[in-house]
């Protein structure tokens, strides 16, 4: 059952890479890290049938500060928002060189 | 193993008390001028309105100063001070020229104080040597120095840079000291450069004035030409004989054959750093406008010792020349050139100071030629006499020029130029003893039997005609030309040279103390003598400059006129030049007496013909003042503007360099190379990388993204393929 897990764990992985880098959307970007983070979380638990609880443990952590990020992220998000009156990272280039 | 010379332990052991009390005068003089307040000097255009004028050489700008009761604060510690250190100096060394006259012994009395320069098999000592030659040279600067000092205090003491200029002044004879006494080239050259210094300063003593300013800037980069010329000649001894003491260079030397290339070098580089210190052709154009400084100064350093460091430095020498008859001829050639061509330019000058100093380059020339021919007791004996006499004159012209320049002041008449000999006339009237004085001077100069520029001058062109024949002088070769030739030729030009400086002399007596008064009705009743404390050191040298002679008394004279000892000088001067003089004069056949008194009567009779034409030709009543004088033509134009030597420098020297300067290093290498392309290039470079840099933040966080998203491809690609 290892191999299909983390088959799906790599496609869902780069699912939200493609998001990431195609999306303009700093929402839809956000979710886009999620999905990123919960393959990697699919992957641990799978392999935590190999290597011990560990991999279990240290989802638990992930989701922990995915929790915490969601939060300042999205804060983040309402901040720019009120300043620009706009979510699309295309128009934010402030620290164009 | 070393045997104890007669002077040790005896009083010339405290040869170095004789510098050291010149240096504690200058610490307090230095002292005293630097806790007074500001004064403004007298050129300052702020001081007062109506001192606006300022002349061009050597003006005496300090009568202002008097009328508004400027005196210094320091006035009477500095009058006391300054002279007294020279004079207990002078006292010291007599004694010590007297212990040394009982005592004798001809080896040099060294005194080690300690080590200054111990590299490898290098070394270089802070020592002092005391022989004949060093003790007259220290007479001389003392004594001189002192009388100077002396008349300074009547000439300067008005000055708002009063203990400033005793200062300088004492430093000058510290470094001077030095000079004379070290016992190794280094130290030699220690006491050259301190003296080039002081001599900077001095000149440009009243540098509120542009003009002396750049007259002091002139004499001090002339002076590093040749010092540059010491420089190598000391770099060269070093190499090739390893020493730089004189006894060792000496020793050294004598193993060389004569002729040798590198000796021959060695005195040429020698001699070019002489040619710079004693204004000689072509280094002689700063010495005219070092007349700028306060006139005492021309007479103690650009008249009586430290122009005349040259000579010295040949005479120590000596030991090098005599090994090399080409650098010898050389240094005569250039002395000879120099002498007739400085006397044709004194015949012209109107300004009292400008013939003074050229008459100097004229008679340093003089000098050059007889230490040149290898008649060094000549060239130092002239260097005596001329010290004497040369210093009377300058002192004398001081006296004028602060006697036309008050006249000038209480008469509240027009400033003229106060140097300027067509301002004078008729000042014998007003100046009676300046006006015998320097009547006596002028008889000593002009080589008028039986004052001291006779023996010394006539002992000069003598040894020249003695040496034009058989001896090792004239059977060298300078550049294919036989020494003989050389030697009649500068004995000819020499004669000429007599006659010239008897007549620019007896012009200078003529137009300043002769025929009527040209100068402003006003300032006419203001004439009058110096002080004593000026006339007193002027009648101390007119006794030396009249019986200065008697120090070598050629044998012709005191066999018929029993009146002194004969060539006590060069007696004396033996054990230093001796052995340089025989090695240059070979097996020279002795010179019959009918043919030394015609040479004598040849030499007199140049000297009063001389004097004869100019009193003659010149006609002082034809004579207008400065400002009407009407402009010269031909010849005399050519004289007056000195051969246009300054014109011609600026043109081929000093315009070439500035226009390389302006176009090649400042607009090509400073501006173009530096600035262009190394300081603003590597600030370009830095930022193009910079732009390059800078498109790459985009600002966009895709396009970061991406860039992370490639990266790690590219390094699980590495990681996984490599």
């Amino acid at each position: 059952m290892i191999g299909p897990a983390l088959f799906f764990s790599a496609c869902l992985f780069a699912i939200g890479v493609m998001g990431v880098l195609t999306r303009r959307n700093a929402l839809i970007l956000f979710m886009c890290v999620e999905l990123m983070l919960n393959a990697v979380n699919l992957s641990f638990v799978a392999l935590s049938k190999l290597h011990g609880v560990g991999g279990q443990v240290f989802v638990i952590f992930v989701m922990t500060v995915a929790a915490a990020e969601a939060a300042v992220g999205l804060a983040i998000v309402i901040a720019v928002f009120r300043h620009f009156r706009t979510v699309d990272l295309g128009a934010l280039r402030l620290l164009r060189g | 193993m070393d045997v104890v010379h007669p002077l040790s332990g005896t009083i010339a052991e405290l040869i170095w008390l004789v510098p050291v009390l010149p240096f504690l005068g200058f610490l307090i003089n230095g002292a005293f001028s630097l806790t007074s307040a500001y004064l403004p000097g007298p050129l300052d255009p702020s001081s007062d309105p109506t001192s606006g004028h300022s002349g061009h050489t050597g003006e005496f700008p300090a009568l202002q100063a008097t009328h508004h009761g400027h005196r210094h604060r320091w006035e009477k510690a500095t009058t006391i001070i300054g002279p007294a250190v020279i004079i207990l100096g002078f006292l010291l060394s007599a004694a010590i020229a007297w212990t040394m006259i009982q005592r004798g012994g001809d080896a040099p009395f060294i005194q080690r104080y300690s080590t200054w320069m111990p590299a490898g098999t290098l070394q270089v000592d802070w020592a002092f040597q005391l022989d004949h030659l060093s003790m007259v040279m220290v007479l001389i600067i003392t004594g001189i120095g002192s009388l100077i000092h002396i008349f300074s205090v009547g000439y300067m003491r008005e000055d708002p840079g009063y203990p400033r200029y005793f200062a300088y002044l004492n430093l000058f004879v510290v470094f001077m000291l030095a000079l004379v006494l070290g016992a190794n080239y280094p130290v030699i050259f220690v006491g050259w450069e301190g003296v080039g210094l002081c001599s900077y300063l001095l000149i440009g003593f009243w540098f509120s004035d542009t003009n002396n300013a750049d007259a002091g800037k002139k004499a001090f980069i002339v002076n590093r030409v040749g010092d540059f010329g010491f420089l190598i000649a000391m770099f060269l001894l070093w190499s090739n004989l390893g020493a730089l003491d004189f006894a060792g260079v000496a020793a050294k030397a004598a193993t060389f054959p004569v002729g040798s290339g590198v000796i021959t070098a060695i005195c040429l580089f020698l001699f070019l750093g002489c040619a710079g210190k004693s204004a000689q052709m072509p280094l002689y154009i700063w010495l005219p406008d070092a007349m700028a400084g306060p006139t005492p100064v021309s007479a103690l350093i650009h008249a009586a010792t430290m122009v005349t460091a040259g000579v010295y430095l040949i005479a120590r020498s000596s030991f090098l020349f005599a090994v090399s008859p080409t650098a010898s001829l050389t240094v005569v050639i250039v002395g000879g050139v120099t002498a007739i061509f400085a006397a044709s330019i004194a015949l012209k000058q109107w300004d009292i100071k400008k013939v003074l100093a050229y008459s100097t380059v004229s008679q340093l020339g003089y000098m050059f030629v007889g230490v040149g021919a290898g008649a060094y007791t000549a060239g130092v004996f002239h260097l005596v006499t001329h010290a004497f006499f040369k210093a009377l004159l300058f002192l004398g012209s001081g006296s004028i020029i602060h006697a036309m320049h008050e006249a000038y002041h209480e008469g509240h008449a027009h400033h003229d130029d106060a140097q300027d000999m067509r301002n004078m006339g008729g000042l014998r009237h007003t100046m009676p003893f300046t006006w015998a004085f320097m009547w006596i001077a002028t008889l000593a100069i002009a080589g008028v039997p039986v004052f001291s520029g006779f023996f010394s001058k006539d002992e000069i062109l003598g040894q020249l005609f003695e040496r034009a024949h058989g001896s090792t002088l004239a059977d060298a070769h300078w550049f294919g030309i036989p020494g003989s030739a050389i030697l009649y030729l500068f004995y000819g030009l020499g004669l000429i040279t007599a006659f010239m400086t008897a007549i620019y002399m007896t012009r200078m007596m003529l137009y300043t103390f002769h025929g009527e008064n040209r100068s402003d009705e006003k300032a006419r009743p203001h004439l009058h003598e110096a002080p004593w404390i000026m006339t007193g050191p002027l009648a101390v040298l007119a006794v030396l400059s009249a019986v200065g002679g008697w120090v070598n008394l050629p044998e012709w004279f005191t066999e018929k006129l029993p009146v002194g000892r004969t060539e006590a000088l060069h007696h004396w001067l033996e054990p230093v030049v001796g052995h340089a003089t025989t090695a240059l004069a070979g097996a020279q056949p002795p010179t019959a007496m009918s043919t030394e008194l015609s040479l004598v009567a040849a030499a007199i009779a140049c000297a009063l013909g001389g004097i004869l034409t100019a009193w003659l030709l010149l006609k002082p009543a034809k004579l207008t003042s400065a400002a009407k004088a009407p402009a010269a033509h031909g010849v005399a134009r050519v004289l007056e503007r000195k051969y246009f030597v300054d014109e011609l420098i600026q043109m081929l020297l000093v315009n070439p360099v500035i226009r390389v300067s302006r176009t090649l290093l400042w607009r090509g290498i400073d501006v173009g190379l530096i600035d262009g392309l190394m300081v603003n290039g590597s600030a370009s470079v830095a930022r193009g990388i910079a732009w390059v840099g800078a498109r790459a933040q985009s600002g966009l966080v895709g396009n970061y993204a991406w860039a992370i998203a490639l990266g790690v491809l590219g390094l699980v690609a590495v990681m996984t393929l490599g």
